[in-house]
């Protein structure tokens, strides 16, 4: 177990299995088939990403270093939150992304879902979580690893 | 963040519930990236990203609603990204169907939407928005609300205009209000470099090759570009546009690049020069074998790798006039080359309705027709998004469409052999 400090860009806690990429996330790649065809489960479509590539993301603790690929990314996470299909935090290794950090705010000012987000998690955290840890998360920034 | 009274006003509901919510949405925003302040949007008009009526994104055609309801108007007139359906552009039955029935069965609606906001110009779709035929180009300095990845980088790099890589949504809000939060590419420090990229290839790159690498080296860094305006020149010209366009367009989406510098070319690094370099600024050298690498590690997601093209998209980011021109050129004179009529893959050039009906004045429009090519406005992204469509085996130069898509990746040179000639 590890615990790591970062900071609260939208807040609240949760419990969720992680989802490891060790590069960038691209929003508009990865959730797009999933928002048009209906899959619940949120299967990353992006091609480019074989760590996420196939994987479900909704409901987990996505792992990240930032967002990349289209500035219709804030807004495809907008829809995600929404829709139900969101992950149910997403926790950065460096500082978010003007993209992800819009769609983590229109997520708080425009809806009603809750998806914690926590930036700034340095790259140790990334380097330490794997996919299937169990990930806590608290209103202080504080994510424990296990 | 220090607030004017206006803007305090604002954010306090003063002036409704629903502007008090897209001013709170701005301040979050820039609050995360430690702004200090709103800055006034400068530039005469917006550029938006979202030009789909996708019957799945009701969230934002919900949220756009509450905006009309509340009488929120945008201060800009603005353009948008493409629009994803055109009858030019040969699809089966089927495909018609899904287009029309299930996917963009919300176009004509979010359409209707966009006019009552602020919509420039019925046919003001492209995501080129910045070419002259169009007409929202920003001057050098300006303080933009824009979103469009590809536009965005342009503006930034070529034009030296400000602007952060915003998303949707958020792209609206700064026209509404008429400002932006103060943080990123549109502060000195935010638009130095990171990186120093030097160009050590052989002949000259291939604009979506080395904006592919770059962008996947440096993500959302600034890099400074070093020994291209040996290939480039040091005269923005039409030429050196249409390069930066699709260059930029690969740093963007295979990274998150809003800006770039380079060397002895683009304005900010002319005026500049080496004082854009952040201090401890790491390097980059881009090799012949560098490219190649990249290159051949593209995955090629079609079920049958040799299977026979179905159609070619060029033009994502949308062409230019002179592209236009130079591709008829280029197509004519390899058609007469290996002895065929016309191009042997269905094909479509692409480009935004204004340079599209620029193009349509000049003689070249008829010698392109008979090439069997078929000229669009659409967007190739849009339409390729679906089942049916992700099947077919596609071919395109564009890195931006083989990034979001299941098409294919081939150079311009190749792609003119298997239009001209047949195979690679």
């Amino acid at each position: 177990m590890k615990e790591f400090k970062g900071r609260v860009v939208t807040p609240g806690t949760c419990t969720a299995e992680a989802v490891v990429t060790h590069q960038g996330f691209n929003t508009l790649a990865s959730l797009q088939k999933a928002l048009q065809f209906g899959d619940k489960t949120a299967k990353v479509n992006d091609q480019n990403n074989p760590d996420l590539f196939g994987k479900p993301i909704a409901g987990k603790a996505l792992c990240l270093p930032q967002t990349i690929g289209s500035t219709t990314g804030g807004l495809v996470l907008y829809c995600a939150c929404k829709m139900e299909r969101n992950p149910r935090c997403m926790l950065f290794g460096n500082r978010i992304d003007s993209l992800a950090c819009a769609g983590a705010v229109l997520a708080s000012v425009w809806s009603d879902a809750e998806m914690p987000v926590i930036d700034e998690l340095g790259d140790g955290f990334l380097d330490y979580v794997k996919d299937g840890m169990k990930i806590t998360i608290k209103e202080d920034g504080t994510v424990i690893v296990e | 963040m220090e607030l004017t009274l206006e803007q305090k006003a604002i954010l306090n509901g003063e002036k409704g519930e629903t502007l008090a919510k897209v001013m709170k949405t701005l301040v979050m925003y820039g609050e995360a990236f430690d702004a200090t302040k709103m800055v006034p949007v400068t530039s005469n008009y917006n550029h938006l990203v979202t030009s789909f009526g996708l019957g799945v994104m009701d969230p934002v055609y919900e949220l756009m609603d509450t905006l009309l309801k509340e009488g929120v108007r945008s201060s800009q007139k603005f353009t948008v990204d493409p629009r994803p359906l055109d009858p030019n552009v040969p699809k089966g039955f089927l495909q018609n169907l899904v287009f029309k029935r299930f996917m963009y069965n919300k176009q004509e609606f979010y359409e209707k939407q966009l006019e009552a906001l602020g919509l420039l110009e019925k046919d003001a779709f492209t995501c080129t928005c910045y070419m002259s035929e169009v007409g929202n180009k920003p001057e050098y300095g300006e303080v933009l609300s824009w979103s469009e990845s590809s536009a965005v980088v342009y503006a930034n790099s070529v034009l030296g205009a400000r602007c952060n890589r915003n998303s949707g949504i958020i792209d609206i809000m700064g026209s509404i209000v008429g400002c932006v939060p103060y943080f990123g590419l549109l502060t000195d420090e935010g638009r130095k470099a990171d990186w120093i990229i030097r160009i050590e290839t052989t002949r000259k790159p291939e604009a979506q090759l080395l904006g592919s690498a770059i962008g996947m080296k440096v993500m959302e860094d600034v890099p400074y570009v070093i020994g291209l305006d040996r290939w480039l020149g040091n005269e923005l010209n039409e030429e050196a546009c249409t390069y930066l366009k699709d260059f930029g367009a690969a740093t963007a989406s295979n990274g998150a690049v809003g800006l770039y510098h380079i060397d002895g070319l683009t304005p900010e690094a002319r005026k500049l020069g080496t004082k854009l370099l952040k201090k401890d600024a790491k390097e980059y050298v881009i090799t012949d074998e560098v490219l190649q690498e990249v290159y051949d590690n593209y995955p090629i997601v079609w079920k049958n790798k040799d299977a026979k093209p179905r159609l070619c998209f060029m033009g994502c980011p949308h062409m230019s006039l002179q592209q236009l021109k130079d591709w008829t050129d280029t197509i004519e004179k390899n058609l007469r080359k290996y002895g065929n009529p016309q191009v042997l893959i269905p094909t479509v050039f692409t480009a935004a309705p204004a340079v599209i009906r620029e193009f349509k004045k000049t003689d070249y429009y008829p010698r392109l027709e008979k090439t069997g090519i078929i000229l669009s406005y659409i967007c190739p992204l849009m339409y390729m998004n679906n089942p049916l469509c992700a099947k077919m085996p596609v071919i395109t130069s564009s890195n931006k469409l083989r990034t979001y898509t299941t098409s294919r990746y081939y150079t311009d040179e190749e792609i003119v052999m298997q239009l001209c000639k047949g195979g690679r």
